[in-house]
């Protein structure tokens, strides 16, 4: 075959499909570097870590301990046997219990917010730019700004919140909103969606400025009420869009870490996976202990989006759709 | 089924008149097109008797009940959209029954219009495709279906053949054709700035020219009696010759048209002049004679060829076959 075709013999021989491949991949190789030295090598000594006995004062003298750090077998002198290691420890489980909780339920008020707040900034009205500017300020502010920003409004004392909510006669007494175990994570949720709606409205934006003007002309034409337009045009239309935005905020939301370190230091309601584990390898010297802990953070996070991806048919190739 | 009155329609976005007053009544059964250059207003116009905008000003009557603020849903239209507008995530038939199925038909009777009007485009081995799965002149037949289903008063087309290739625009204008001979009662109104649809598939024609109408009438009175140098000039291929200076003072007027199948070449005719190119169609040639006027006249010559380019050749008009105007493009007769 190859000989029958007089190939122009340029570039060492190489096919058009090859010699853009090695264009490709010298184009890439800088961002894999990049990628390599900030992702997967962290990664790869975090998982190392999590297999040795590691403290933080003497980081490079630990030594393999096997799975230890996730779960040992003690077998006392009188027989009993006892279960140690991350996973037994109901501090732990507690934070992915806390994790869990938080990120779906955040992250599924933000979609829906960010999807009416969507809806509202597609249709035309004067101003709209504007508006669009604005309702982005939640989520231009860094959260560590706006998380002492709420802890101040939420204080027990001189909170505005609590004094309003007593004006109105909402409460009848004040209420340390974020060191109550009841109301922490209340806040940290209020605080949260107040943050990213925005985001989530952005990005449902952009998918309904997708859908071409002429489908809703054709359904009016047909006659079709416009909350059926919604959950029969709109929607399906949109739901590519939708699970992508879904999936970055689910990620960021299980990875929460500064909103809770800086509104709800301490509190066990509110403890995330990612609180926990730099506790542990930071404050309580368990350096290791901690390793293991971000590991399995990073297990769910893999395990979850694995999830997602299958069931849901999510398409981050950008390929389908068309 | 439905006659359309348009009296003294006018709609303005903002400070903008687009479309500045338009009398005009569209019998039942009646084929309409709407022709004229790009921005003129024939979109606005359909998108006025469609109910899709509001118009600013005037009225519109259907089968003389007034429809200005009726709902598209309601004035008993069906639209076919230059893009198709399908929707994408549902199936060929889904996207024809889906009005039905949301006004609570009963499912054969949806299943009997949809087999039927799938029948009539031979589209029903594609029912169960999605329109990304098909071609652009299927999409079409499906936009065009979906409408049939609507069993609309009247049918309204902005330009559906626009982005077919040659070929199929052909072969879909003349299902178009086909579908208005087999709903003779429906009225259809046609928006194309390409005149030899408007030609073909029209009773009537309306040009229309920077939001105002400019002549209606059937495509032989456009042809033959233009109103003005400008439908003289957009009505048929190639282009009417147009001369001016004292080519036209000759015959009295500001400007004189001649179409090109309406010259001959012969001696001693009434202008001379040089062939500086040639076109040749199989069927026919074009000549262009440069005679000393503005552009060179484009002469229609059947059959074999005996002159070349760069050959004097001698040309005349056919007898009452030129169109004279004043200096306002107003016809003298
Ligand atoms: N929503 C709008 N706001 C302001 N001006 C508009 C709007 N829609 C149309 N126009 C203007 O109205 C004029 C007529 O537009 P229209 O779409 O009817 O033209 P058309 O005759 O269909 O042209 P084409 O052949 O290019 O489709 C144009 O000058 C256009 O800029
Ligand atoms: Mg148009």
């Amino acid at each position: 075959m190859t000989a029958s075709k007089p190939a122009i013999a340029r570039d060492g021989g190489l096919s058009l499909q090859q010699q853009r491949q090695k264009a490709a991949f010298w184009f890439l190789a800088p961002m894999l570097i990049a990628l390599f030295c900030v992702a997967a090598w962290p990664l790869l000594r975090t998982v190392w870590f999590s297999l040795t006995d590691t403290s933080l004062n003497n980081l490079y003298g630990g030594k393999w301990i096997g799975f230890d750090n996730y779960l040992r077998v003690q077998t006392l002198s009188n027989g009993t046997v006892r279960y140690k290691g991350t996973l037994v420890d109901p501090a732990w489980w507690n934070a992915v219990w806390n994790t869990l909780r938080f990120s779906v339920v955040s992250v599924v008020c933000e979609t829906v917010l960010g999807l009416i707040v969507a809806l509202v900034l597609n249709a035309e009205f004067k101003g709209r730019g504007l508006v669009r500017a604005a309702i982005l300020i939640p989520w231009a502010i860094p959260t560590i700004v706006s998380a002492k920003m709420w802890a101040w409004m939420l204080n027990d004392q001189y909170g505005i919140l609590n004094d309003m909510a007593l004006n109105l006669g909402l409460i009848s007494s004040k209420i340390a909103w974020t060191a109550t175990t009841d109301t922490a994570m209340y806040a940290v949720l209020m605080v949260d969606i107040w943050k990213t709606t925005p985001f989530m409205a952005l990005l449902c934006l952009a998918g309904l400025q997708m859908v071409p003007r002429d489908i809703y002309e054709a359904a009016k034409i047909d006659g079709i009420n416009p909350v059926k337009v919604f959950f029969k045009i709109t929607l399906p239309l949109i739901r590519p869009a939708l699970m992508v935005a879904v999936i970055f905020r689910m990620l960021d939301a299980l990875r929460i870490f500064d909103l809770i370190y800086v509104l709800t230091p301490n509190s066990a309601a509110t403890k995330t996976m990612s609180v926990i584990s730099r506790e542990n390898l930071i404050e309580f010297d368990k350096f290791a202990y901690g390793s293991a802990q971000s590991t399995l953070l990073f297990a769910i996070l893999a395990v979850f989006v694995s999830l997602y991806i299958w069931l849901g048919k999510v398409d981050l190739s950008g390929e389908g759709g068309k | 089924m439905a006659k359309i009155e348009l009296k003294n329609v006018k709609k303005s976005y903002g400070a903008v008149d687009v479309i500045k007053g338009i009398d005009l009544t569209i019998e039942k059964g009646e084929f309409m097109v709407f022709v004229g250059p790009s921005g003129c207003g024939k979109s606005t116009l359909l998108r006025l008797i469609s109910g899709l905008e509001e118009i600013s000003s005037g009225d519109m009557l259907f089968d003389s009940e007034r429809v200005n603020n009726v709902l598209p849903s309601q004035r008993g239209i069906a639209m076919v959209f230059q893009s198709y507008a399908l929707y994408p995530h549902m199936s060929v038939y889904d996207n024809m029954a889906f009005g039905m199925k949301l006004a609570k038909a009963s499912p054969e009777a949806m299943k009997k219009r949809v087999l039927e009007a799938a029948k009539l485009l031979q589209i029903d081995h594609l029912l169960e495709r999605l329109p990304k799965q098909l071609s652009g002149g299927q999409r079409q037949r499906v936009a065009i279906g979906r409408a049939i289903v609507r069993d609309p008063r009247v049918f309204l087309f902005d330009e559906p053949l626009s982005n077919l290739d040659a070929a199929l625009r052909v072969q879909t204008r003349l299902e178009i054709a086909k579908l208005h001979h087999s709903m003779s009662d429906v009225t259809m109104i046609y928006v194309t700035h390409d005149q030899v649809e408007a030609m073909t598939l029209a009773d009537r024609i309306a040009v229309l020219r920077d939001g105002r109408l400019e002549q209606v009438g059937t495509p032989a009175e456009l042809y033959e009696r233009p109103n003005s140098i400008f439908v003289a000039g957009f009505i048929g291929s190639p282009k009417m010759n147009f001369l001016t200076g004292k080519f036209a003072a000759d015959h009295g007027c500001t400007t004189l048209g001649i179409r090109s199948e309406h010259i001959d070449v012969v001696t001693g005719g009434m202008w001379t002049g040089q062939i500086v190119h040639a076109e040749d169609l199989g069927s026919d040639n074009y000549l262009f004679v440069e005679v000393g006027s503005d552009e060179p006249l484009i002469v229609r010559q059947e059959g074999k060829l005996t002159m070349k380019v760069g050959d004097t050749v001698s040309l005349s008009p056919k007898d009452g076959q030129l169109h004279r105007f004043d200096q306002n493009g107003k016809p003298i007769r």
